[in-house]
């Protein structure tokens, strides 16, 4: 019975977990029950993505309603990839994050901020579990206003600024998706995926998909921070409480790039669409623009926080770029570097929020010297820096030699000569951290481990690693994924 | 022009006023303000969509051929119960703002140590208070 209905517990555990975790409020068991829950929860993916793997899409019926008049719920190789992807990190981060809410947030207002990030983690499972348009809007909420409250949870006046402003634009973000999902539903009457891609083709000339396919595209464009529309995500990863940092980088931006793709070729006819062209060269323009201006800002800021935040926006640039490419190559690329850089932005963030829990700073200056007392953090930053450079035997290597033959095979030269200089751009920033944290003029030679934290970071680090050296499983998956996306037999 | 689109043309302008209360006003109480109108406009384009010409409410009679459709309505009520809650969050976080900053013009508000050592200065601020 499990199995058949595992395709939907994977959403609604966690969503049952989180209120019975404010019952069970400030008692210690709540955060345990926590990481048990999204342990079973990560099995569950797990085990999905190899029953997708070998007998292909999933579908599955809410109230045994059949699709298109009920919802359905569908999990194809590229939604499975990404199930893994979201449930393990947030099954490795808990733990972490039960120490360090303790400390930033306090213990009285710590299990507020587990429920919301308990919700949060729902709310990106459901954006990549459901098949269903309007329900991807709903999970889409869920996921912000989660963020929104998660920001704020610290009560220092920088955050809820940055919160409230994010509040503002992610909800016009939302908004926008919703304007678009409501013209195809008025072109069609369906709001299931599939039957929408099915019926978009006859009207794929009229002027309400033009408009309805810019909506949608603006509209996740601010929720995944694509170059110009990335200003919020500054101050929320700068000011926000350090953990929950650490999930948003890693999360929140990948699930709505992959949103982002599912419309673009699960959805909207782009190959029959008038704009459709335009729209994927103006996406690749603003990755470029997003490469090249994140990284030059990442090399201008000194806290590292906003270094790192800056990266991200390039690093969406890259997924973008691929994306927007449209081609199987391309698209793969893509798919590749939003797992990796998942694991990379994540561990990369909870190296730095370990590393600053002495001094609550997160200057170059406050950190110097920190990766000798702390060994096990240092050389995961290590290892996550030199992914984010792409150094071979790391994970960002893989990336970035697919990304490169994809513009090969699309003999986009020029693209490739911006790829690489934005790379030569992130040894310069990713060196000035290293640089600081190894600083040996500081070395107070006192080593200090703490397992529950030291664990989940050598979890993450060792991920990029392993791929780096080993990525067959991940490139097959990918391939599959993409070939799937595109509608390639 | 139809005068069955008239609401059509009403959601536009809700929509247009809604942005430009967002955009122009620095009160952070009239931003939320802008911020419901511009969804309830788009409330109200999805239950326009839903409304069939000659169509009947949407409760099974003998008598009738042509029912209107439902399912926006339906739909707008998840979209309310959304909205509420982003309404219910962006207010809360105004009262906060108030008591952190004093204030809530978005023009007077603003980081306080841009790039550099951000927590210190805050925990600076709390104990001076």
């Amino acid at each position: 019975m499990i199995a058949q209905h595992a395709q939907i517990l994977v959403v609604i555990l966690p969503l049952l977990c989180a209120p019975l975790v404010l019952l069970l409020g400030k008692s210690r068991i709540a955060v345990w029950f926590t990481v048990g829950v999204l342990s079973v929860n990560a099995l569950l993916t797990w085990w999905l993505l190899l029953q997708v793997l070998t007998i292909g899409t999933l579908r599955y019926s809410l109230g045994n309603w059949p699709a298109p008049w009920g919802i359905e719920y569908r999990l194809d190789p590229l939604g499975a990839l990404l199930q893994v992807m979201i449930a393990s990190i947030a099954a490795v981060m808990a733990p972490f994050l039960r120490k360090l809410l303790a400390e930033e947030i306090g213990s009285s207002r710590q299990y507020a901020a587990l429920v919301a990030f308990i919700l949060l983690t729902a709310g990106l499972l459901g954006i990549v579990a459901t098949g269903d348009a309007f329900n991807v809007f709903v999970f889409l909420e869920i996921s912000s206003l989660s963020t929104y409250a998660l920001i704020a949870i610290a009560d220092k006046r920088d955050a809820l600024l940055a919160s409230f402003r994010y509040l503002i634009v992610g909800t016009i973000g939302a908004t926008f998706f919703l304007i678009g999902i409501g013209l195809v539903y008025i072109l069609t009457g369906t709001l299931n995926m599939d039957d929408l891609a099915v019926r978009l083709p006859e009207v794929s000339h009229t002027n309400t998909t033009q408009i309805a396919l810019i909506f949608v595209t603006i509209g996740i464009a601010i929720k995944a921070a694509i170059w110009p529309l990335h200003a919020w995500l500054i101050p929320c990863y700068s000011y926000a409480p350090r953990g929950i940092v650490a999930f948003l980088a890693a999360l929140s931006t990948k699930v709505a790039l992959y949103a982002l793709a599912r419309f673009l070729f699960g959805v909207f006819p782009l190959a029959d669409m008038p704009i459709g062209s335009v729209l994927l060269e103006i996406l690749q323009l603003l990755a470029i623009a997003a490469m090249l201006i994140g990284s030059a800002a990442a090399i201008a800021h000194s806290n590292v926080r906003a270094v790192l935040a800056y990266s991200s926006v390039a690093q969406i640039g890259y997924i973008t770029l691929g994306l927007a490419l449209a081609t199987s190559a391309g698209v793969t690329a893509a798919i590749i570097h939003m797992f990796n850089h998942a694991f990379i932005k994540g561990s990369l963030f909870m190296c730095i929020a370990i590393l600053a829990t002495g001094s609550g700073k997160h200057t170059l200056e406050s950190l110097k010297g920190l990766g000798h007392r702390m060994p096990i953090v240092g050389i995961a930053l290590l290892i996550g820096g030199f992914s984010l450079v792409g150094v071979p035997l790391t994970s960002g290597f893989i990336s970035k030699w697919f990304l490169i033959t994809a513009l090969v095979q699309a003999e986009k030269w020029i693209w490739i000569v911006a790829v690489l200089l934005s790379s030569v751009m992130s040894i310069i920033y990713v060196w000035k951290i290293v640089e600081a944290v190894f600083d040996k003029s500081d070395d107070k030679q006192v080593r200090s481990y703490d397992l529950s934290v030291d664990i989940p970071i050598v979890l993450l680090a060792a991920v990029s690693l392993y791929i780096g050296i080993n990525s067959s499983a991940l490139v097959s998956t990918a391939e599959q994924a993409s070939k799937w996306l595109l509608g390639m037999p | 022009m139809d005068s069955q689109l008239y609401n059509y043309w009403l959601v536009i302008l809700l929509m247009m006023t809604g942005l430009y209360a967002l955009i122009a006003r620095g009160n952070l109480i009239r931003k939320i303000i802008g911020l419901n109108i511009f969804q309830v406009s788009v409330f109200m384009l999805y239950i326009s969509a839903g409304f069939i010409r000659e169509g009947a409410a949407p409760i099974l009679s003998p008598n009738v051929d042509v029912y209107s459709n439902p399912l926006p309505h339906v739909l707008i009520l998840t979209a309310i119960v959304v909205s509420v809650a982003t309404t219910a969050l962006g207010l809360a976080l105004v009262i906060r703002i108030k008591a952190a900053f004093g204030s809530i013009d978005d023009d007077t508000l603003s980081y306080s140590s841009g790039d550099s050592a951000t927590e210190l200065s805050i925990k600076t601020q709390k104990s001076s208070q």
